[in-house]
């Protein structure tokens, strides 16, 4: 219980300290809100009044205060690109990332966590090599580029789903879904990768470890051991990674989002922060400090579940 | 279908790769029982697959008849209309581009670049040119059904025209001495006659008593807003009380999609019918069976732009010397296929009579003539250069890219570097913190000095620092003079004197290439950044 709440305190800080460090970032790079909004008709005086509507003259610190205090009483602001509250924005397009990062989390649990351990196999056998090649070249291959071939291949040629013609969520939802499940691949190819590489190191070295060899001496099969007690054992940090991978995920999103032309939060955040739209950065970077923390607290959560050990105070 | 073929193949081939590892010597039973479920989960995929691409197939090929026959389009845009929606304070050529069929004003622009009348169905101007008198055109509606009066236009003319709140949104209209109305007339009395007046008239004429314009725009175009979702789309919809010729088709949907990529399988896909600003390379991307290209130009003047004020631009001989090493035509050919109209000063083609095309060959490709120019100067190893360019506009980059290749020729050492546009717009445009930039400039208005007015010594947007004595005297004699082509030759008289003195090193006005699918029909080019869709219809 005490842990928890400490959890939830760090939960909070964290929140308060990136959205902190992100107003002051603003602060740093060059080009304010008004001479984004006004562009190439800018002029000094222009900026200068329109600072002013915008609350954009009051110094730095008393800006973030404002921010904060609007935040802890559920007011988001208003965009100043969209005229729109922060709020109605940000919601429709949260819950589009949503889904693509949960279908792009279940194929990448789906199909990582058992290649990983089958492919402990293939370390020893002949096409070793094969199997290196592929996991080095998927994991090295970006997004975009994946993003280009799967719109094409599936999209444009076989015809799966309709590259540049998102469905409206709430009037389509498998529609919705079928599109996003091809923009998860896209994202899940360079994880999967990762974490079957992870996954696989980490069964090679449990294999050698003196309990594994004890187990085998003593006439078990090589293979009950393997799934016995050596699966357990990697799950640990299997699932660590999957927690991150779940943070890494977003990150992903946002080129996928940009080729797929999903209506997402990755696309708002950076085309907020390229017209300096403080209050929809500020509410998205919120959004995604407490989705990287909640991450690696939900997986820290399951370990506790499958490693009892770690119940015991020590942090995995 | 060997494409799908190849695809397919593809598609397998990343399938395959996906999951690897499950092929291998499976030696017990756990392991090819695990394999074999993956390869059943594997084909049952593939065969809904297979299933919802035949279903995919039937509707796609029955929404191509379906949608003439709902007579809508969908239209593919780079850019997000990320503002507020009220025309009157909306910046962007993006958004304008889309806003054009929404909003008019007394008069309007044609094709052709002509005003003609709009919401005014009649204008006359007195003879020393101080008075206006628009009458107001019987039966135009706002897309609220509510009528256009009087009061509505000159609440429109004087919020652009007001300068309590420091600057006027339009400074030119501070000019109005007095405004007054008399039943469908309304008359204008300019301080000083004014040759460019009428074109500021294309202002948006809205309703003066409603509030939502931000995002819910109501304006008197042949179409109406119907919704804006950010980042997703844009809907209008035929407004079927418009005074004039009704628009052809019912409804225009903007799709968002800012990655060209995106555009191009966006358009191969079927998901949208017409996109505009393309480059060669992609529209070769496409199937003639499929779409046609229009070919107009963007109407803007690429140049390298130069910081008049820092050295060593700040001499003539080393801005000379620059135009005579940068091969336009060159540019053209490596960075744009051939398909631009090359430029010699700050005026594109568009603008007809004001236009000299004399100045595009003022200097001629010679960089032993350059080198000799940059002896001259004092620099005769060259020098190190930076040249700015908001990293968004691939166009620039490109051109660019093309020009520091040129400029090592006469021993002048550029690099670039990319930025962000709003950092563009803080730190060159308006903190004039730069050496050189690459950008394409434009007019929003059709008037002269709309491209002209920037480059006087004193002006807010002068962001090059132009300072010369004689252009500031041909503009104020260009702002005295009221015989028209007296003003034309004043203005072309500023164009010879940018050329001269190489306030710039000028490039080009880059072709605009407009995929439409076919059956598409009615796509018209304006001089200004526009898309009108009240003339697009499918043909039979």
């Amino acid at each position: 219980m005490k842990s928890m709440l400490r959890r939830v305190l760090m939960l909070l800080a964290t929140m308060i300290i990136v959205s902190f460090l992100t107003y002051a970032a603003f602060e740093l790079i060059s080009g304010d809100a008004a001479e984004a909004m006004l562009g190439t008709q800018s002029t000094p005086a222009r900026v200068e009044a329109l600072r002013k509507e915008l609350g954009l003259d009051a110094p730095f610190l008393v800006r973030y205060a404002r921010w904060l205090l609007g935040f802890f009483s559920g007011d988001l602001g208003i965009s100043y690109s969209y005229k729109q509250p922060v709020a109605e924005l940000i919601a429709p397009k949260l819950e589009v990332t949503l889904w693509m990062c949960l279908i792009s989390f279940i194929i990448i649990s789906v199909v990582s966590l058992p290649l990983g351990v089958l492919s402990y196999q293939s370390v020893v056998g002949k096409f070793g090599w094969i199997h290196t090649t592929l996991n080095q070249l998927l994991m090295a291959v970006p997004p975009f580029f994946t993003g280009i071939l799967i719109s094409w291949g599936c999209g444009v040629i076989l015809k799966f789903f309709t590259p540049g013609d998102f469905p409206d969520m709430h009037a389509d939802m498998a529609g919705a879904v079928r599109y996003l499940f091809f923009a998860a691949i896209c994202i899940a190819i360079p994880r999967i990768a990762m974490m079957v590489r992870m996954m696989r190191s980490t069964v090679i070295n449990e294999m050698e470890k003196d309990y594994v060899q004890t187990a085998i001496s003593r006439g078990n099969d090589r293979r009950g051991v393997l799934v016995g007690h050596v699966l357990k054992n990697s799950l640990v940090p299997a699932i660590t990674m999957l927690g991150q991978t779940m943070a890494e995920i977003v990150a992903g999103g946002i080129v996928v989002e940009q080729v797929f032309g999903i209506p997402g939060l990755g696309r708002l955040l950076v085309a907020s922060i390229a017209n300096r739209d403080y209050p929809t950065v500020q509410a998205v970077v919120v959004i995604l400090a407490f989705w990287v923390v909640f991450a690696g607290m939900a997986a820290d959560l399951v370990n506790q579940c499958v490693d009892p050990r770690l119940r015991l105070g020590g942090e995995s | 279908m060997r494409k799908q073929v190849l695809a397919g193949l593809l598609v397998l081939g990343m399938a395959v790769t996906a999951l690897s590892g499950c092929g291998k010597k499976a030696q017990t039973t756990e392991t090819t029982a695990a394999a074999s479920t993956e390869a059943t989960a594997a084909a049952s995929a593939a065969e809904t697959q297979a299933a919802s691409s035949a279903s995919e197939t039937e509707a796609a090929s029955s929404a191509k008849t379906g949608r003439a026959a709902t007579n809508e389009i969908t239209v593919g845009i780079a850019q997000d209309l990320d503002e507020s929606l009220d025309p009157h304070l909306a910046v962007a050529a993006g958004t304008r581009e889309v806003m054009f069929n929404v909003f008019e004003g007394l008069v309007k622009p044609d094709p052709e670049g002509n005003l003609i009348p709009a919401v005014a169905s009649d204008v006359e101007v007195s003879e020393d040119g101080l008075e206006y008198t628009f009458t107001l055109r019987e039966g135009v509606k706002f897309h609220d059904g509510s009528p256009v009066e009087a009061d509505d236009v000159i609440w429109s003319i004087k919020r652009n025209a007001d300068d309590s709140e420091g600057e006027a949104m339009i400074p030119a209209l501070t000019s109005i001495s007095d405004i007054t109305s008399e039943d469908n007339k309304i008359h204008i009395t300019l301080s000083q006659a004014n040759n460019e007046f009428l074109s500021y008239m294309t202002l948006a004429v809205l309703p003066s008593d409603y509030d939502g314009q931000d995002t819910a725009p109501i304006g008197t175009g042949p179409f109406k807003f119907v919704s804006r979702k950010a980042q997703d789309s844009i809907v209008l919809e035929r407004f079927e009380d418009y005074w004039g010729e009704p628009a052809k088709l019912d409804r225009v949907t903007y799709k968002i999609i800012e990655n060209s990529e995106g555009l191009i399988m966006g358009l191969q896909s079927g998901a949208l019918d017409i996109v505009s600003h393309l480059g060669n390379t992609q529209t070769s991307q496409l199937s003639d069976a499929d779409f046609h290209i229009e070919q107009g130009t963007m109407n803007l003047v690429q140049a390298l732009y130069l910081n008049n004020a820092v050295a060593p631009f700040d001499d003539v001989r080393v801005r000379q010397a620059l135009c005579y090493a940068v091969d336009k035509q060159g540019v053209i050919d490596l960075a744009f296929d051939g398909l631009g109209v090359p430029l010699g000063s700050s005026m594109y083609p568009a603008f007809g009579k004001y236009f000299d095309a004399s100045l595009t060959d003022y200097y001629t490709y010679d960089p032993a003539k350059a080198k000799e120019l940059l002896t001259e100067a004092g620099y005769p190893n060259g020098f190190d250069m930076t040249i700015t360019v908001p990293k968004n506009y691939q166009p620039h980059l490109d051109t660019a890219q093309v020009v520091v290749e040129q400029l090592k020729a006469i021993g002048v050492n550029a690099t670039i570097q990319p930025i962000e546009w709003t950092s563009w717009v803080s730190d060159v445009y308006m903190g004039r913190q730069f050496e050189s930039t690459v950008v394409g400039v434009d007019a929003s208005e059709m008037t002269a000095s709309a491209m002209l007015k920037r480059f006087e010594s004193t002006d807010s947007n002068n962001f090059i620092n132009y300072n010369n004595a004689d252009y500031d005297a041909l503009y104020a004699k260009a702002q005295s003079t009221f015989d028209d082509a007296e003003q034309t030759e004043v203005f072309k008289a500023m164009e010879r004197n940018l050329t001269e003195n190489a306030a710039n090193v000028y490039i080009q006005d880059m072709a605009d290439l407009i995929a439409v699918r076919n059956g598409l029909e009615g796509v018209q080019f304006y001089p200004l950044y526009v898309l009108d869709v009240s003339g697009l219809y499918w043909a039979d």
